[in-house]
């Protein structure tokens, strides 16, 4: 068993510590596509002739591959994480801006009239009223970019070990230890399912107004209200 | 007063939404507006609180140009009801319903204490606070909208179709409240509708709009019940005005007898007591000690020991109720005779059909407003209308 978790010096971490690097290398670049996303949606909601093309940037982005993207790179940010990260943040782009884009305009058209109605300037409106009607939706597009953000961050192995648990898989080769490749996609899965699920969890703190399943059955509502369409999760 | 002076809108593709409308809504009075689709209604009522802007003419709102005042300020000033309430889903009721008063920047608890404090009034459980709006049903969600546009005590209340997506009890039930929140508040209210009844139910005064934004006539309900402008009021009104004008005449002129009233405990009396001794009547009403209406009886068979009723159908109220109630009561019963209660149920005195028709010929040939003033259907105008806001004050 040991087998699994002896990590070759070429690697210079424990496997813990691929770990920890692993998930920085994958979760602040979904932070910083978040962060680009919220004003890039809020533009598109704003002025929706500009969607289609940064919907159409987004996705010609998420098609160039990554490889691509680290011969672009590497001359500025070198054999480095950070050459890694980026790429990754631009992909996140592809499912955050329509998801935040949808999210808020999923607010029912009459809350967004009482709003404007009772004072609210844009701004306060964006904030107060529009961005935490759209929380359900974003955490949709936060868990697919998330998960997926953690399954690439293993092809930064090849601009010299700088893919984390991907470094492990090339090992695994050069070794002739199989079991490192194991290690290597098992922790992987184990990371990005916990990171899904720990998502889920914030959703439902951050989201004790939205009627999903569990809380259904414990307030039923009443057979007069004609049932809104509910704010599912994106599975 | 609110003060439409040849206000247009026109977009810029060439719809005209609004053509000239020119109207002075009363205050502490309830002004409808009320059209087909594509009146311009909604939008006159939007152009209020500025949330569109009028392209000619202008609106006052005593006496000042909506225009010179700032526009988040005048809209906290005037609360705002919404079809499907628009609540804020993530937000509690307590915290729907203090909305504005926190824009305006009161304490938290004050803010709450309004809250509470507004939800009995409008008719809410205050254990409902901490609940989210999907928790509760339509109509629960609309007197929160209510309350919600109440919270920072506006003088100025818009409603859009506020009561259109509930079921027709609770939708009655919302009117009532409403009118009762009238009578105790006494706000200007300008309400859009596209149902004509609900229009005539509510309005002191009301505007009817035709397609195309331009204003077919605008009048208190029962000068457009009695005298419609022109053929597309008449045909808006709908096929029963007749009937439906008799809401504003009061029941009270109407005359009641109590010859063929009789207590369930009194002796059965003269099996064959002639008909004129109960007042013309067939029958004879039963009521139980406190006289209250039982059932109907027939003379001859009660005598005879039979104890059988038959049911009396519906009453009205005779102090306070309308013509129409009465005519309704007297249609419904089996003996074709209405039966007037007082405010406990406890009969006044029953009426015949005939009687009724000459109360309503009577009535006509007044023609003017009722005596009662504010006088409607009883249960529709529970409470009455305050004292300075009935609808001939205003005509």
């Amino acid at each position: 068993m040991d087998e699994f978790f002896r990590m070759p010096s070429d690697l210079q971490h424990s496997y813990l510590g691929l770990v920890g690097w692993h998930l920085e290398e994958a979760l602040v670049p979904v932070l910083a596509g978040l962060l680009l996303s919220l004003p890039l949606a809020q533009l598109c909601v704003r002025f929706p002739r500009l969607y289609p093309p940064v919907l159409w940037t987004t996705t010609v982005l998420y098609a160039v591959p990554s490889l691509a993207f680290f011969v672009l790179l590497i001359d500025w940010t070198g054999q480095s994480e950070v050459t890694v990260m980026i790429p990754l943040a631009l992909y996140s782009l592809v499912v955050l801006v329509p998801a935040i884009v949808d999210g808020v305009r999923s607010v029912p058209e009459e809350t967004h009239a009482a709003a404007t109605a009772m004072g609210f300037g844009p701004l306060r409106r964006y904030l107060q009223v529009e961005l935490p009607i759209a929380v359900p939706a974003v955490f949709a597009g936060l868990r697919v970019a998330t998960v997926s953000s953690i399954s690439l961050v293993s092809v930064g192995a090849l601009i010299g070990n700088q893919g984390a648990l991907g470094n492990l898989l090339a090992d695994a080769m050069s070794y002739h230890r199989p079991e490192l490749a194991v290690t290597s996609v098992a922790t992987t899965a184990l990371l990005a399912v916990a990171a899904d699920a720990l998502l889920v969890l914030c959703r439902r703190l951050l989201t004790p107004w939205s009627p999903d399943r569990r809380r259904r059955t414990a307030a039923p509502r009443p057979a007069a209200v004609p049932a809104a369409p509910a704010v599912e999760e994106a599975r | 007063m609110i003060r439409f002076e040849s206000v247009t809108k026109r977009y810029p593709d060439g719809t005209v939404a609004v053509d000239g409308l020119s109207l002075e809504m009363p205050d502490r009075s309830i002004t409808v507006l009320v059209g087909p689709s594509g009146c311009g209604k909604t939008t006159s009522l939007r152009m209020v609180n500025r949330m569109i802007e009028p392209t000619g003419g202008r609106i006052l709102l005593d006496g000042a140009d909506l225009r010179e005042q700032p526009v988040h300020g005048l809209r906290r000033s005037m609360g705002y009801v919404i079809q499907h309430a628009g609540l804020f889903p993530h937000r509690t009721v307590a915290d729907n319903i203090a909305t504005v008063p926190r824009l305006l920047g009161w304490d938290r608890r004050r803010a709450r204490a309004r809250s509470l404090e507004l939800m009995e009034r409008v008719g809410l459980d205050t254990a409902m606070a901490g609940r989210y709006p999907y928790q509760l049903s339509g109509g629960q969600q609309q007197r929160v909208g209510v309350a919600r546009a109440l919270a920072a005590d506006p003088p100025v209340l818009l409603m859009d179709e506020p009561f259109s997506a509930v079921d027709p009890v609770v939708r009655k039930g919302l009117q009532e409240e409403l009118l009762r929140i009238q009578a105790e508040l006494g706000k200007t209210i300008v309400f859009v509708t596209h149902d004509i009844d609900e229009a005539i139910r509510l309005g002191d005064m009301v505007a009817v709009l035709r397609t195309g934004g331009r204003l077919a006539q605008f009048a208190p309900p029962d000068r457009l019940l009695s005298a419609p402008a022109d053929a597309f009021v008449e045909d808006f009104l709908g096929a029963d005005r007749g009937i439906r004008r008799l809401s504003f005449f009061a029941a009270s002129g109407l005359e009641l007898t109590t010859a063929p009233v009789v207590r369930d405990d009194a002796p059965a009396g003269d099996p064959a007591g002639a008909a004129a001794d109960r007042g013309g009547a067939p029958y004879l009403l039963v009521t139980d000690a406190e006289g209250r209406p039982l059932g109907w009886a027939d003379p001859a068979r009660r005598a005879a020991g039979d104890r059988e009723l038959v049911p009396y159908g519906r009453t009205f109220e005779a102090g306070r109720g309308s013509l129409r109630s009465a005519l309704d009561s007297a249609v419904l019963s089996p003996t074709g005779w209405a039966v007037g209660v007082d405010g406990d149920g406890r009969v006044v005195g029953v009426a015949s059909q005939e009687a009724v028709a000459a109360a309503i010929r009577a009535a006509h040939a007044a023609g003017r407003y009722p005596e009662a003033e504010g006088a409607d259907d009883a249960d529709a105008r529970d409470g009455g209308a305050p004292e300075g806001t009935e609808p001939a004050g205003v005509a």
